[in-house]
């Protein structure tokens, strides 16, 4: 049988607030075919998401005035995988979108001049390698509690501050600012497994 | 070992701001009004520019009482200025734990030489700035985040139009320059060469860059991001309008939808009178320009 010609992968950026330009950037850096998107339509048919840093209080403004909730959760129902990032962490998190069994703390690690960054270690589950992170923490929150479905993936002084549950990827930190790619790329693998999921249900 | 005050957590908080609204606050209860409405940020001072320019008299950093004040009443940052070269204020603002410093033309310059030496600082700065040259220079002293004068508490916005046509139409030049052309461009511009290399590399600052000074409604909101800005300041115009709520939530809408027309129309409906606004040559006239302040 020939093997199926490869599409790229479509990958939408939430843009109503925030770092989105970084993000969209990297992407396309990886050959994604990388979307802003502000509006429902721009939502739609996405392989993966990115919910990017700013500030959780204007981008969970934006997402009810502007409609976003119904095609982000869609997109999360049909087990396309999304990536949120320090304000994207708070925004899926049980007090709001509710996407995956944790509660985040805001701006947890204090303001600005708490900021830091570091190099910080996942663990192998992550699947990303041994080599460790640089990450940004910026006005940063942590994850202050999550159910038994939630996978840690990375602590800070003990706080977890990467998770995973399914198709749900957090972090507290800005890949994005330090060039690190490769939680992209772990995101982008994951829509790759997602669509081969999809296309086997069809043909199966 | 973490790392604190980096260049890249400076302009990194305020890459998280792009896209949205940083709005000038007098008092915990018009913050509160600004972040129910969307802003990204607020800037704490005492007076909005309009009413600096009306009072006259030197306008000096805010009572920190009143900045504690609106730390403790919204979860997004804090701002607030300093005086142009009054490192003492800025000393001060950081002890207090601001998240960003204005080193603003808002305020009466302390010193008539000298801008704040902003490495010296953990906590990083915005600088205003009417060109280019201007931008370079704050940025090699320091600033992690720039914004156009415009001509602040006008509701005018045809200075910010000005400051932002002049500044991303020269880093289009330097873009397009030899690597030989620069040292001349940089002494043209009065800036430092190794900004300068930077800006011709990328294309674009090495930080972010907002609008500020004379946003009145949501038009002017999507024009200044039409032009270049990746994110806009609002002083008067909020809280010097008719209905500040409802002008501040119309103003960060078309912040983000600022190519949508339809967007823009249906935010500024309704919107009841935006401030008065003042007419540039007249001020000129009277000698009373901010934006002349710094150089």
């Amino acid at each position: 049988m020939p093997a199926a010609p490869v599409e790229r992968l479509r990958v939408g950026v939430l843009a109503s607030q925030g770092d989105f330009a970084a993000h969209l950037d990297l992407l396309a850096g990886l050959g994604a075919e990388a979307v802003a998107a502000r509006v429902p339509a721009e939502l739609a048919g996405l392989d993966a998401l990115v919910i990017p840093g700013g500030e959780s209080t204007t981008i969970s403004k934006a997402i009810e005035r502007d409609g976003l909730e119904e095609p982000i959760r869609a997109h999360f129902d049909a087990g396309r995988p999304i990536l949120g990032t320090c304000a994207g962490m708070i925004v899926c998190d049980r007090d709001h979108l509710g996407l995956v069994d944790a509660v985040a703390r805001r701006n947890a690690f204090g303001r600005q001049l708490q900021s830091f960054e570091a190099d910080l270690e996942l663990e192998p589950e992550a699947g990303i390698g041994p080599d460790p992170i640089r990450a940004a923490f910026i006005r940063a929150p942590w994850i202050e509690e999550h159910g038994g479905a939630v996978e840690v993936l990375a602590r800070w002084e003990g706080r977890p501050v990467a998770i995973r549950q399914g198709n749900v990827l957090l972090c507290s930190f800005h890949p994005e600012i330090a060039g690190e790619q490769r939680l992209h790329a772990l995101l982008m693998a994951m829509a790759t497994a997602a669509r081969r999921r999809g296309a086997e249900a069809v043909s199966g | 070992m973490p790392e604190r005050a980096t260049f890249r957590l400076k302009t990194g908080l305020a890459e998280m701001l792009k896209g949205g609204v940083i709005m000038d606050v007098t008092d915990a209860e018009q913050a509160r009004v600004a972040e129910a409405a969307g802003a990204c940020a607020v800037m704490a001072l005492e007076r909005v520019p309009a009413d600096i320019r009306r009072d006259g008299g030197v306008a000096r950093m805010s009572n920190p009482r009143m900045i504690e004040e609106i730390k403790a009443a919204v979860t997004i940052p804090v701002m607030a200025k300093a005086r142009i070269g009054h490192f003492a204020e800025a000393q001060v603002l950081e002890a207090l734990e601001v998240d960003y410093i204005d080193e603003s033309e808002v305020l009466t310059p302390a010193d008539e030489a000298h801008h704040i030496d902003k490495l010296a600082f953990e906590v990083p700065f915005v600088c205003g700035a009417t060109n280019l040259g201007e931008a370079l220079r704050r940025i090699g002293e320091g600033a992690a985040m720039i914004r156009s004068k415009g001509e602040a508490g006008t509701g005018n916005i045809v200075e910010a139009v000005r400051h932002l046509r002049d500044i991303t139409g020269a880093i289009r030049r330097l873009h397009s320059l030899d690597e030989a052309e620069l040292a001349a461009e940089a002494k043209e511009l009065r800036a430092p060469l190794d900004v300068v290399r930077v800006v011709a590399e990328r294309g674009w600052l090495p930080v972010p860059l907002f609008c500020a000074g004379g946003i009145a409604t949501p038009a002017d909101a999507s024009l200044t991001m039409q032009l270049g800005a990746e994110g806009n300041f609002v002083g008067s115009g909020i809280f010097k309008s008719a209905e500040p709520e409802r002008t501040a939530k119309a103003i960060v809408e078309a912040t983000t939808h600022f190519r949508d027309a339809h967007r823009v129309l249906a935010a500024s409906s309704d919107l009841g009178d935006p401030m008065r606004g003042d007419d540039i040559a007249e001020l000129a006239a009277d000698g009373e320009l901010l934006q002349q302040r710094g150089w």
